[in-house]
């Protein structure tokens, strides 16, 4: 049989290709319409997912020093594991919106302050114990505690009220939320019995999978759990494991040689050679995350909006697009948003023009160098970055400096820290959440000084507003106050880059995050 | 001759746990100059300030730092190894598997590297600036001489991804059948192997030739004896003191520096397990390991010494 039709059939089936190209190509390669209706029934039936087996992904991103607690999940391999035995409340679909797990709904009160979330029936925990409302609030509770070490404590902070109430937890906010129900699909609200409060390391939820191995930075593994509540729909594998490949070129000929089935983070530098590997599908998708330039609104020189206007206007980001990035990502506008965001309006995008910036440069007044500190942990190939936006910067007359600075203790002692530095931010779920976390005035994580009382009302006007058009206009307006005076320079948003081995399907690119937002191992089979 | 033996042996250990002592006030003061502070290192870039200040009060390190390492120094000696500050678990199990770990693979590549080693030397001194002489040298020097990532590249590359016999990726894990962990560690200790055989060979072929000038093998020449026979029964045993020296030190590299080989093949061993809690700050652990590296180095030397007046008379007699 022709491999062609047999790739067409397949495309079919994903649904890439209308059944009447496939039968018009199978015409034009001469082969009779039964034959051809017979192999799309074998192809779709193929793509039924395959029960059983073991799935083994090789991920970077996992020390010996981590936990299985929800709550301290950072590293990469942690937030993997986690949606494997863990069960959130809700969680973001492909196209942004919102799929309900536990909850089987959430609603609002016209003033979106108090929010009903209904515990769906009949869910069970690992243990055998039944999802109760209860486990709901015990599990906020616990992340939400002022003296919690959990990374979701921020976002906790608006909940003023929980109660229990039969099937329902009812949760009034200190300040209207439109956005509350995006809230609860963090990653670190894994829903646990009592809330994990005794014995956040067990391992227990209700996720596809239960937890059958747990090295630190070695390896884990899951084993199905067979009274999942969706099991139809996650969780085709019998097992699960995750073998953590810090080294990128052990990565790769881990899953060249066929030891794992899927792999993160392929460097934009390797990926044309990967593609090449015979069997292996990268899979690529645009998502929120983008690498800044932070400049301190607030410290000379960056206090001068026309200083910063020129830093903004140096900056060659179609370069900068292709050379660190390989292209796979999308030019940035210097703010913090993209296309991924459901209320994401477009603005007019900023061009390199260095006469323009030679002309700020002038207007503000100073002159002599600028120091810009970077580190190879700030991004991959931040360090190149920096040598080329110094190049583009040296076009316009402006001089840069720069410091390169350990990978130890960058976090601690240079971001956040240092007037000009380059960064990450792995986005957020919704436009408010990456607004309040790192642009009001009080936000912990305000990594550009940028306060601004007027911008602080913008956000929490929108954030109260119920109304999506006005409140996409809202965010609109935000978007232009920050492209032109804030002080974030955004060359670019990164894509994730995973890839996969031989025949795995059942893939479903999500831009929220890496391996399908963390679902990859419940959602792929490996056809036979 | 007893007394004077067990003296030299007995002052020998005495050095040696005196040297651990001053080792681990280093090690103290070395951690306590790191840059950077555990709390915000445990927490990331998502760190808000009540956060690392909860953490630091809860993970005492609020305490002067002399308190500090006598509870650190006490807890060792009565085997409490203390928990490790990033996940709050106990060092001690931790620490116990990934030590049997290294110590797995180390014992393996030494068990392969070191009678090659000497085999290798014995034959190059046999065929002397012969052909078989200037291959052996010319092939390991070629392997010590590359770095060894690269060396692990190229395995994986021809051995694993094109060959397919042995699996690139060596985690091995408990209740793991002994021929599988085995066949996982094939590529890891080969490499090991490659890198610590040129030196052991080498020391050997010259300890050896070295010997082979004195008075006593002309002797054994002008009696007839075959050369393999001279080597062996005459030069070998009077060159082991330096031969001794140099295993000993490639032993000790086998445990303390592989960490670049552990990351490449997935080896759960005691390297990255430093090193992932040097980068977060977590100082219980890194006394710990550093401690335990630096009793395996004095431990190995000190058997070094010891070997070596055992093998040599004239050294239980200092004038």
């Amino acid at each position: 049989m022709s491999s062609e039709l047999e790739y067409l059939s397949h495309r079919v089936a994903a649904g890439r290709l209308t059944r009447r190209d496939f039968l018009g190509r199978a015409a034009a390669l001469g082969v009779a319409a039964t034959v051809a209706n017979s192999m799309l029934a074998n192809a779709v039936m193929a793509a039924e997912p395959v029960k059983g087996g073991t799935l083994k992904a090789g991920l970077q991103g996992g020390e010996s020093t981590n936990v299985l607690d929800p709550a301290l999940n950072l590293s990469q391999v942690n937030f993997s594991f986690g949606k494997c035995w863990g069960e959130l409340l809700v969680e973001l679909k492909p196209d942004g919106g919102l799929e309900q797990r536990i909850a089987e709904s959430i609603e609002s009160a016209p003033d979106a302050k108090t929010w009903t979330m209904k515990i769906r029936k009949g869910i069970e925990f690992h243990n055998g114990k039944t999802v109760t409302a209860a486990d709901v609030v015990a599990t906020l509770e616990r992340h939400g505690d002022k003296k919690s070490k959990s990374a979701a404590l921020g976002i906790l902070q608006g909940i003023d009220t929980m109660k229990v109430n039969g099937d329902e937890v009812v949760i009034t906010l200190k300040d209207a939320n439109a956005d509350f129900p995006y809230l609860m699909a963090d990653y670190h609200l894994v829903i646990q019995p009592n809330g994990g409060k005794d014995d956040p390391n067990a391992g227990i939820s209700a996720g596809p999978y239960k937890v059958t191995a747990n090295e630190p930075g070695v390896r884990y593994g899951g084993e199905k759990f067979k009274n999942y509540w969706q099991g139809d729909k996650l969780g085709h594998a019998d097992q699960v494991e995750i073998v953590v490949i810090n080294d990128a070129t052990a990565r790769t000929a881990a899953l060249q040689s066929g030891q794992v089935q899927m792999i993160n983070r392929v460097e934009p530098k390797i990926v044309d050679l990967v593609k090449r590997i015979p069997g292996v599908t990268i899979r690529n998708v645009a998502g929120k995350g983008f690498y800044p330039f932070n400049m301190f609104c607030d410290t000379a020189p960056f206090d001068s909006n026309d200083l910063r206007m020129a830093l903004k206007l140096a900056m060659d980001r179609d370069e900068m697009l292709e050379k660190i990035l390989r292209g796979y990502g999308s030019v940035g506008n210097d703010f913090p948003i993209n296309e991924a965001y459901p209320l994401f309006t477009a603005l007019e995008q900023r061009k390199f023009d260095p006469e323009k910036a030679a002309e700020y440069y002038k207007k503000s007044g100073h002159s002599g160098s600028i120091l810009l500190r970077t580190s190879d942990v700030a991004f991959p190939g931040a360090v190149d970055a920096a040598a080329l936006y110094q190049q583009s910067c040296a076009k316009a007359g402006i001089k840069i400096e720069i410091k390169r600075e350990p990978g130890d203790g960058y976090w601690s002692q240079v971001w956040n820290k240092q007037p000009f530095s380059l960064s990450y931010w792995g986005g957020r779920a919704t436009q408010d959440q990456m607004y309040s976390t790192a642009y009001i005035s009080s936000a912990d994580w305000n990594d550009t000084r940028w306060k601004r009382p007027e911008f602080d009302k913008m956000v929490i006007a929108a954030r109260g507003e119920l109304d999506q058009e006005k409140r996409k206009k809202m965010y609109a307006d935000m978007g232009m106050m920050m492209r032109d005076e804030g002080g974030l320079i955004v060359p670019f948003f990164n894509q994730y880059i995973d890839a996969t081995g031989k025949n795995v399907e059942g893939w479903v690119n999500n831009p929220s995050q890496e391996m399908c937002n963390g679902y990859a191992l419940s959602l792929c089979w490996v056809a036979a | 001759m007893g007394a004077s033996l067990v003296k030299l042996v007995g002052k020998r250990i005495g050095l040696s746990i005196i040297l651990l002592f001053a080792v681990s006030v280093l090690i103290f003061v070395g951690t306590q100059i790191l840059p950077g502070d555990v709390a915000q290192s445990i927490l990331g870039q998502a760190a808000t300030p009540e956060a690392v200040a909860n953490l630091r009060a809860q993970l005492g390190l609020n305490d002067p730092a002399y308190v500090r390492y006598f509870r650190w120094l006490f807890g060792l000696l009565t085997g409490d190894l203390g928990n490790a500050l990033s996940s709050g678990l106990p060092i001690g199990p931790a620490i116990a598997e990934r030590l049997s770990n290294t110590l797995f693979l180390a014992f393996w590549a030494a068990a392969v590297s070191v009678p090659l080693a000497i085999l290798l030397g014995l034959i190059a001194v046999r065929h002397r600036n012969g052909f078989v002489d200037k291959l052996i040298s010319a092939s390991t020097l070629a392997a010590v001489s590359l770095p060894e990532f690269f060396i692990g590249y190229l395995l994986i590359y021809f051995v694993a991804v094109k060959l397919g016999w042995f699996t690139s990726v060596s985690t091995v894990f408990d209740g793991m059948p002994f021929l599988k962990r085995m066949s996982a560690i094939a590529l890891p200790a080969t490499t090991l192997t490659l890198v610590v055989l040129a030196q052991m060979m080498r020391m050997t072929r010259a300890a050896i030739l070295n010997v082979m000038q004195s008075a006593y093998v002309e002797t054994a020449e002008l009696k007839g004896l075959s050369r393999s026979e001279i080597i062996w029964r005459h030069a070998f045993p009077n060159a082991v003191a330096p031969i001794i020296n140099v295993v000993m030190l490639n032993l000790a590299y086998l445990v303390v520096g592989v960490v670049v080989i552990e990351v490449i093949f997935v080896y759960p061993g005691m390297g990255q397990y430093l090193v992932d809690h040097v980068a977060k700050r977590d100082v219980p652990v890194v006394q710990d390991c550093g401690l335990i590296f630096a009793a395996v180095y004095i431990g190995l030397n000190m058997l070094a010494d010891i070997f070596s007046i055992l093998s040599n008379p004239r050294l239980r007699h200092p004038k």
